[in-house]
């Protein structure tokens, strides 16, 4: 039974972490889409019509992988959390049937329009698919991460007579207090993994001397909407985030922070290794009395260390966690840094002739990924041991009749299996990379 | 209210069933009715745009399944792991499939999404046989409500099953049968010359096959779960269902014999539909039924997620619904009528540099 929840969890975070490194691709490229298509509509020639359609292939081979590697998730509730489905399906069940009927109906819909109706309908049509797939994709956020946040801080719930979970306000499910700051935090992370994307496609056309019109705008959007969102991730709503997790969920912010034991001006720690057992941080580099400045806004405010709760309310992976948030904040320092310094040199008109800045942003590329994948392991193991917050544990949530190797080997199958797809995406874009847009000059041309 | 939703969840699966029935159905015809690459794009043409959004009715009904009846979805899923599990490869498989083929323009990758293609459709049309198999003979469910089932035991139907048992399998040549006929029908309306001939002719057979098959699963359904006939003798009414199953079969030999392709395709489409809601007609109110003992089954009260829920759910569900079928019905219209090859339809949609000429309209 021990070795079963241990394969559940891990593939759980297998198929969660790999499916996330799509859909914060498709979500953070459906508003520059949107963008694009516009300006499309308001310009007399057909640049943007190609930046867009471009991008749009990007964004569809992106939505595919989503589309296929999201359904798992969907069914993993059933399959592997039978116990969790069974307790907690009256209150999340709404928001995951939201999610279905509201937001991936549109998406799935819309795509199959934009795709294969370029030479049938008029733009207008596919700016409204464009439009569609935005809201279509960031409501899908939305209840996905509704459903996330009632398990961080569950809310609007009611215990039945026979001790199963029933929503008791659809409203207050939607409107969770966690959910606001959590959502705004997403949703600029995937417009920052968007941007990035969007300016290194750009980078490495300049630099390779290629389709040199459609890399400024690409660098252009990118570097403007990268430099904006990145700041936006870190404050406010970084931020608040961590402000919400200290007030909700005090250990775990204690041990994502690496604060072992109580502290009147607590620090920051910038750099250093936890030991659990010594409940000490080695080799420390500290900014001090930064936590209680930015937590309680006093530089001598008390923050709560790990010593104050029992050991078995604690996370049962502190390390893991500490260095997942950490990983989060110092990449996301860097991303701001990194577009802060494009912006500046896009506004002195410099950025397109500057190579050394386009090599940066080009090998940036891979940081928000990280940086967004480190950040949903900060949220989700510092949960831990809860599955819901205060409410179930996630030893009591598992399939009770699923055994380890049945687990076990669905779980070799996904690790196999994702190899593949994540080599075969891989391939896929740096193919439709190289071939790269459709220049106007070219355009109706048929080749191949 | 529970009844709603029952009635929803079935609405939800057997119009899947019917939307990406075709789907499935064109993954196994492909091989028989497309000769060229030619050909092959204009089949894959025919489903890639709306392929993705007919899929979504499996995964809303899942959450619809899990927002409405909780314990069922828990039970169920967990209860056919393995399978359920395979289901998401395959369906990956096949999603991955239509999407990519395009991508490059290299005989080999093609070759090898189109064995795939047509590998995942045929095999996710024998496990939903199965599924639907499994859920009228019934699954071995404890006191607590779980159970757990193997791919297949010793083949029969009996207190311990597995997924896979005569009964089962029978149920899974139906499907795989009655797919690849709708998928045919869907064709010929779908193509013109050649393609569309060799569909009519694929249909044509599968339609003499699928008489002989309905007319042989329908005894051995009640056989098998005698308890399906209680609901039949209780509200006649219900007889509708199957009969307009039956009409729709003999309705479409008609029309296949005239080559009206529109018409036959509706008919199967009805066929499907008849079946699938007049096995839940008979099921009702129990979701999963107990092999062990009836008093586990677990029906729509005794999974119901809770009155307050479902009644806040009604309200959101249904305004949801109409638009999806609003928008559904709007982009079907849109892509209505054969698939011409040269209007830009084809399924190399992402090579940017295949442009084909064109002045679209501003």
């Amino acid at each position: 039974m021990e070795s079963a929840l241990l394969y559940d969890r891990l593939q759980f975070a297998v198929t969660s972490t790999f499916h996330y490194l799509f859909p914060q691709l498709t979500m953070g490229l459906a508003l520059p889409l949107v963008y694009f298509r516009t300006r499309d509509l308001l310009s007399a020639d057909d640049h943007f019509h190609h930046v867009a359609r471009f991008w749009t292939s990007i964004f569809a081979l992106s939505f595919a992988f989503g589309v296929v590697t999201g359904i798992p998730l969907e069914f993993q509730f059933g399959t592997n959390w039978a116990k969790f489905s069974n307790y907690a399906g009256g209150v999340i069940g709404q928001t995951l049937a939201m999610e279905g009927v509201f937001a991936f109906f549109l998406e799935s819909s819309f795509l199959g329009l934009l795709l294969f109706g370029e030479n049938r309908f008029s733009r207008r049509v596919q700016w409204v698919a464009a439009l569609m797939l935005f809201l279509g994709s960031w409501l899908s956020g939305y209840f996905i991460l509704a459903t996330n946040a009632w398990m961080q801080h569950p809310v609007a719930y009611r215990v039945a007579e026979d001790g199963r979970l029933v929503v008791d306000s659809v409203i207050g499910l939607l409107s969770n207090p966690w959910l606001f700051w959590q959502f705004a935090h997403n949703m600029t992370a995937a417009v920052v993994t968007g941007s990035f994307v969007m300016a290194a496609v750009g980078a490495f056309y300049l630099l390779a001397g290629q389709h040199r019109s459609h890399a400024k705008t690409y660098l252009r959007t990118g570097v403007v909407v990268g430099a904006v969102a990145s700041m936006l991730m870190i404050s406010p709503t970084g931020h608040e985030n961590a402000r919400q997790v200290f007030e909700y969920q005090p250990i775990k912010g204690a041990a994502f922070e690496g604060l072992f034991r109580t502290e009147r001006g607590a620090d920051v720690v910038l750099v250093g290794q936890p030991n659990v057992e010594t409940m000490t941080i080695d080799n420390p580099l500290v900014i001090p009395s930064a936590l209680s400045l930015l937590v309680y806004y006093d530089l001598y405010a008390n923050v709560k260390g790990l010593d104050v709760f029992a050991l078995r309310e604690w996370p049962d992976n502190i390390p893991l966690l500490y260095y997942s948030y950490h990983i989060m904040a110092g990449l996301g320092t860097i991303l701001v840094a990194v577009m802060g310094l494009a912006l500046l040199w896009l506004w002195r008109g410099r950025l397109f002739q500057a190579n050394w800045l386009l090599w940066l942003l080009m090998l940036s590329v891979p940081f928000p990924y990280i940086a967004t994948t480190a950040g949903w392991m900060t949220t989700e193991l510092g949960r831990q041991p809860w599955l819901v917050y205060g409410l179930l544990h996630t030893a009591d949530g598992v399939s009770p009749l699923v055994h380890s190797g049945n687990a076990l080997f669905t779980l070799i199958g996904f690790l196999g299996l994702y190899l593949f797809l994540g080599l075969l995406f891989l391939f896929l874009l740096a193919e439709t990379v190289r071939h790269g847009p459709a220049e106007p000059a070219t355009a109706g041309v048929v080749s191949g | 209210m529970e009844t709603f939703w029952f009635g929803a969840v079935t609405l939800m699966l057997a119009v899947y069933v019917v939307l990406d029935g075709y789907d499935f159905g064109v993954g196994m015809v492909s091989p028989l009715v497309a000769r060229t690459d030619e050909d092959r794009r204009l089949v894959l043409a025919a489903i890639g745009p709306v392929w993705s959004g007919n899929e979504v009715w499996l995964i809303a009904a899942g959450a619809v399944l899990f927002l409405a009846f909780p314990k069922a979805y828990a039970a169920g899923f967990s209860g056919f792991y393995l399978a359920l599990i395979i289901v998401l490869w395959l369906l990956m498989g096949r999603g991955l499939a239509i999407e990519l083929r395009g991508h490059l323009d290299h005989p080999l990758w093609r070759q090898f999404w189109d064995v795939v293609f047509a590998v995942t459709s045929a095999l996710l049309a024998v496990v939903f046989g199965a599924a639907l198999g499994n859920l009228v003979r019934g699954v071995p469910l404890n006191a607590e409500g779980y159970f757990f089932v193997a791919l297949w035991t010793n083949f029969l139907p009996g207190p311990e099953p597995g997924i896979l048992d005569w009964f089962t399998l029978l149920l899974a040549l139906t499907s795989v049968v009655l797919l690849t006929l709708h998928g045919a029908n869907f064709l010929a309306m779908k193509t013109m010359n050649e393609v569309q001939a060799r569909a009519r002719r694929v249909a044509r057979l599968t339609g003499y096959a699928t008489v002989l098959l309905v007319a042989s699963v329908l005894p051995v359904l009640s056989l098998v779960q005698p308890s399906l006939r209680l609901n039949y003798d209780a509200h006649p009414i219900g007889y509708a269902l199957p009969l307009i199953a039956l009409a729709a079969l003999t309705a479409m030999q008609v029309f296949r014999a005239q080559e009206r392709d529109v018409a036959a395709f509706t008919s199967s489409s009805l066929l499907l539909f008849g079946l699938l809601t007049g096995i839940a007609w008979g099921s009702y109110p129990n979701i999963l039924i107990a092999t062990t003992d009836p008093a586990h089954s677990l029906t729509a009260t005794t999974a119901s997620a809770g009155s307050y829920g479902l009644q806040a759910a009604f309200w959101w569900f249904t305004i949801g619904l109409t638009v999806i079928i609003a928008y559904q019905v709007w982009i079907h219209s849109l892509f209505w009528g054969p698939v011409k090859p040269e209007s830009g339809d084809s399924s190399d949609h992402y090579s940017a540099r295949k442009i084909v000429p064109s002045s679209p309209t501003k």
